[in-house]
């Protein structure tokens, strides 16, 4: 099982190097709120002061 | 950033959006060509024309040219909007999209010549490879560029399925690819026999795992909550499903392969991990179908969330056959059989397809200067038909399969065989006509679209829109 001895060392290298993305992300505040990121998504084509205007109106109607 | 008049680079997800289309309609026309020699054989023509060159090409056009442009047309477009920056990379921008371009049109002029690696999904040869490999290093340069100088911290989910991508296919094609050439068209694998097997179905199942599953759901969790106007049902979920996916889905590769050469615990490694990937497969699904929860009266008229929510059906159905079919018991019913061929359009139509669809008709009329497609009632029609002939599709696929796989394992009291093999494909030409049915009805939809396409671009701007200031954390 030759492919295996290139498939192993790759994969547990791909986990290391996911691993390291991971704890990059982790410590570089990421994850740190995990709720605002996907409400502003839907105001990245609108001017500021339109979108918090907008994004008030959707937590309204959260309510 | 507020006052300066950059703007963002529409133009390449422009182009590569038409592409998208004209690719789909060439891709399924080759695959509505090749589902009806199946139904009448005499349509073989000549050796160019023949089953066995066109369905690599069908493969190749829905999978690389259709599905790729696709992923270019809306990474390039997320990225930028989430990131509240310019695409970065200059000169490599146009060249992703001529470079992809060319490649595509050697695909279709190399493999009706029979000028093929035959490795499945993976056929185009050498010279070819390399182009493919330096167009995905410019790609990777321009996302991750365009992440680097992003002008907000944080890096949106999508932005993470689309890079997660772009690093697994260039992995995958360049370990793949690996071969010797022996000429200016002709090479061999640099593996043999089980080991090439092996090293092609990690390729094969994690380029499915990673190009049409990552890569498209990147483009769920960016087109759906803006088509829906809702946040996605869970930002947390999101970003666990990411990493319980990438996490789990690189060892699935095996289950190709059962009772071949390959070593039975490699066999059985394959099988649990693809049962395994259930859980984080159907956490997506969940959450991008829950996005509209309180609000699903919104899919009565919109058609583009019609698409959206159906191709998360389709990916939550196909996401459970799979690793049903995985499993070695099943799989001694399923293998080789068209229920393969049905899971597979399950999966390509029903999710690939269709997300891409919904996604085109968000992006078509933004990037001409329109608010919406030239006619709504058409994008209608287009999904009933896309729907149908779906569905059309993989039930045809079903029976055909079962069927086919109950009279493969038939025997007779004494042990022979109770059915020839010509027998299962007598029995399966009403449902490979049916199937070419669905075929042809999967492609009216998309002449429908590109009508409309062409109708939206008529009169269009083409103005790239100005970078928007990040909103400020408000609350």
């Amino acid at each position: 099982m030759e492919s295996i001895y290139l498939l192993i060392p790759i994969s547990v290298i791909l986990v290391f190097g996911i691993a390291f993305a991971f704890w990059w992300s982790v410590r570089s505040g990421q994850f740190d709120d995990l709720e605002g990121p996907g409400f502003r998504v839907l105001f990245d084509d609108e001017p500021p002061e339109k979108a918090t205007k907008a994004s008030s109106e959707i937590n309204l109607d959260k309510l | 950033m507020s006052g300066t008049q950059t703007t963002y680079n529409d133009k390449v997800v422009r182009q590569f959006a038409v592409m998208t289309v004209i690719w789909g309609i060439v891709g399924m026309l080759v695959g509505v060509i090749i589902a009806a020699q199946l139904v009448w054989p005499e349509l073989n023509i000549g050796p160019w024309l023949h089953f066995g060159r066109l369905r690599p090409l069908h493969t190749n056009a829905v999978i690389f040219a259709f599905g790729g442009s696709a992923l270019f047309a809306t990474s390039y477009w997320c990225v930028q909007r989430t990131c509240h920056t310019r695409l970065w990379g200059g000169l490599l921008i146009p060249f992703t999209f001529w470079g992809w371009q060319i490649i595509i049109l050697l695909a279709a002029v190399t493999l009706p010549l029979g000028i093929t690696t035959g490795k499945e999904y993976a056929e185009l040869e050498w010279p070819i490879d390399i182009l493919i490999t330096l167009v995905w290093v410019s790609y990777g340069l321009v996302f991750f560029g365009t992440i680097a100088k992003r002008t907000v911290s944080h890096i949106y989910v999508a932005n993470w399925f689309f890079g997660a991508m772009i690093v697994a296919v260039a992995l995958l094609h360049l370990v793949n690819s690996c071969e010797i050439p022996v000429g200016f068209l002709r090479s061999y694998s640099c593996y043999a026999g089980v080991q090439d097997a092996m090293i092609q179905w990690w390729y094969g199942h994690n380029a499915v795992g990673f190009f049409l599953t990552a890569g498209f759901l990147g483009m769920m969790y960016y087109f759906v909550p803006k088509q829906a106007g809702r946040p996605v049902y869970s930002y947390r979920l999101s970003v666990v499903h990411f990493w319980a996916l990438i996490f789990t889905y690189m060892w699935a590769g095996p289950h190709h392969l059962h009772y071949t050469a390959l070593p039975d615990w490699t066999q059985s490694v394959g099988m649990l991990f693809s049962l395994i990937l259930l859980a984080p497969s159907w956490g997506g699904m969940i959450n991008g179908i829950m996005t509209l929860s309180g609000a699903w009266h919104k899919l009565r008229d919109d058609p583009i969330l019609k698409f959206l929510i159906t191709s998360l059906s389709f990916y939550g159905m196909s996401t459970f056959e799979g690793p049903m079919m995985s499993i070695k018991t099943v799989n001694a019913l399923s293998h080789y059989t068209d229920w393969t061929v049905g899971h597979v359009h399950s999966g390509a139509l029903g999710w690939v397809a269709m997300v891409s669809i919904g996604s085109m008709y968000y992006l078509l009329p933004r990037v001409f200067g329109k608010t919406e497609m030239f006619s709504t009632k058409l994008v209608t029609v287009h999904f009933w038909i896309a729907t149908i002939g779906t569905v059309l599709y993989i039930a045809s696929m079903w029976i055909a399969g079962v069927m086919q796989g109950l009279m493969w394992r038939a025997v007779n009291a004494d042990g022979t065989l109770a059915y020839s093999f010509v027998e299962s494909v007598k029995g399966s030409y009403p449902f490979w006509a049916i199937r070419w049915l669905g075929g042809v009805l999967f492609l009216t939809g998309m002449l429908i679209m590109a009508y409309n396409m062409f109708k939206t671009m008529a009169g269009g701007n083409t103005k790239d829109a100005p970078v928007v200031a990040p909103v400020a954390h408000h609350a």
